[in-house]
């Protein structure tokens, strides 16, 4: 029976990735999807998991289900079949975790707790203690508002926001970006899973995985002229971040196509999925073309359109920065 | 007796200060509603205001849209409704009615119906923003139910009679 689910489920996830590079080849130009045949490239694979049923029939996220979205957008990912399986490839016990969640949107558009809950159990059941890992975003009251509990000591998962360690007193740079880190990137991990979650944002186009990391330095409020461009490609070019950073489980579970990154009910819609990649600039990619398509539905100008094009993507995948491409014939898009 | 004198007039200016700071506090905070001022409704959270300077405390990534129309501060605050719904009230304190009808027509009405509140309003299932004179306000609920829109619309029209006064 599970040799059976494995050929199934790997045959799917080779039909979904053929199917992919399929879609992205064919809006290119012919000559180039030759030569790609004589030499494959290198693809990003970004798993968008959904289940319509997430919520039950209410309006709360069901843990269980949670779960099992969390499970199947993983072994999509790592081409698991066992769960625990793929969180073993993932970090090894004595690592010390943080989940770099967002809080910022407030209730209703933050990191979704059940989501969070469910990546730190599997994150144990791989072999991290509960105390080495650290859910954390820039401010302590900013998450409980949203429904953390805090907590900073004990046999359990740590959870605080970098108000209560503050930030080095060493100032780090790349580029244009001149930034104290948090003391919880810097001291309290060496592994980074970034939980960001899928949103509009009203300075740079678009905030998931690569802008999620205004949320680890002092001074984000410097950052936002021109789109956020370059700063936030300079940015997660720090080595804590770029070095520590393994994975993005992106929360799409409510998602916002306008008005954003604050949460406004008119502009947000029950997505009741998960994003995940461990290449940030394909993750953000994939995202923009899914609030883009949101917009149009609702009659909305594109973000182009709006002069707000989340330019800083190409900028993080340009020659300088590398920190993954935005190039759709090299993004397979594998849904679950 | 010239310091006895000079002491008095320092300590009349000092309490005077310290009277129009209480004031100007009081005047943010009775803005937004004590607990069952609107029926149905209690304050579950202290009110907490965001001078334009540490906006982004608030609402990074949104502040410099409000900071371009000339906002000088925010108050909030969070509320429940008869134990069921939860609401938080924004408040914009902006420097004048053109940039509150700044912020209002930057946002497309997308899913969301005009009615009669304030100068300028629009709901939707979980919102109401309205603007009245110098005054943005957003109200955001967290949860959908028959009620909603109706609590939402009582809770305006109660903090636009505050606004009014």
């Amino acid at each position: 029976m599970s040799s059976l689910r494995r050929a199934n489920r790997r045959d799917f996830l080779k039909k979904c990735l053929t199917g992919a590079a399929v879609l992205g080849a064919s809006g290119r130009m012919g000559l180039i999807a030759t030569a790609e045949e004589e030499a494959p490239l290198t693809k990003s694979r970004v798993v968008i998991a959904r289940d319509a049923m997430l919520r039950g029939a209410g309006t709360t996220v069901d843990s269980r289900r949670m779960l099992s979205l969390l499970d199947r957008a993983m072994q999509a990912l790592f081409d698991r079949d066992d769960p625990s399986e793929t969180w073993k490839k993932l970090v090894r016990p004595g690592e010390m975790v943080g989940l770099k969640v967002n809080a910022l949107g407030g209730r209703g558009l933050s990191s979704n707790l059940q989501l969070v809950e469910a990546i730190c159990e599997r994150l144990q059941e791989a072999g991290i203690k509960a105390s080495d890992i650290v859910v954390w975003d820039r401010d302590s009251d900013e998450m409980e508002h949203v429904g953390f509990h805090m907590a900073t000591s004990g046999n359990r998962v740590q959870c605080f926001g970098t108000d209560r360690v503050d930030y080095e007193q060493e100032l780090v740079t790349h580029g244009s970006v001149g930034s104290r880190l948090s003391k919880i990137l810097t001291q309290r991990c060496n592994v980074l899973i970034n939980v960001p979650v899928l949103k509009d944002h009203d300075g740079a186009g678009v905030t998931m995985a690569l802008k999620n990391m205004y949320g680890v330095i002092h001074n984000p409020n410097k950052y936002h002229p021109n789109g956020c461009n370059p700063y936030i490609a300079d940015l997660n070019m720090l080595p804590d971040i770029r070095t520590k950073m393994r994975l993005t489980i992106c929360d799409a579970t409510t998602a916002c196509f306008e008005g954003g990154p604050g949460y406004k009910p008119e502009y947000s819609w029950k997505s009741n999925a998960l994003m995940v990649s461990q290449d940030p600039v394909a993750l953000d990619y994939t995202g923009w073309q899914i609030i883009e398509r949101r917009r149009a539905e609702k009659g909305l100008k594109t973000l182009e359109g709006d002069k707000r094009a989340p330019h800083y993507i190409a900028t993080a995948a340009d020659a300088q920065h590398r920190l993954g491409t935005n190039d759709p014939r090299r993004i397979a898009v594998v849904e679950v | 007796m010239i310091a006895r004198g000079v002491l008095l007039v320092m300590l009349g200016v000092a309490l005077l200060l310290d009277t129009s700071c209480k004031r100007q506090a009081g005047t943010e905070q009775s803005l937004l509603p004590a607990s069952n001022q609107v029926a149905g409704w209690a304050k579950t959270g202290d009110t907490r205001t965001f001078e334009a300077a540490d906006l982004w405390k608030y609402i990074d990534g949104e502040a410099e849209r409000y900071l371009k129309a000339g906002v000088q501060r925010v108050s909030t605050a969070d509320y429940k409704f008869q134990n069921e719904v939860d609401a938080t009230v924004d408040i914009f304190t902006m420097g004048n009615a053109e940039g509150a009808e700044k912020i209002f027509k930057s946002e497309p009405a997308a899913d969301v119906k005009p009615i009669q509140l304030g100068d300028k309003a629009r709901l939707s299932s979980q919102s109401i923003v309205f603007r009245k004179g110098a005054y943005l306000v957003r109200i955001v609920a967290y949860e959908e139910s028959a009620e909603t829109q109706q609590a939402l619309l009582q809770l305006g029209q109660g903090i636009e009679l505050r606004l009014a006064k």
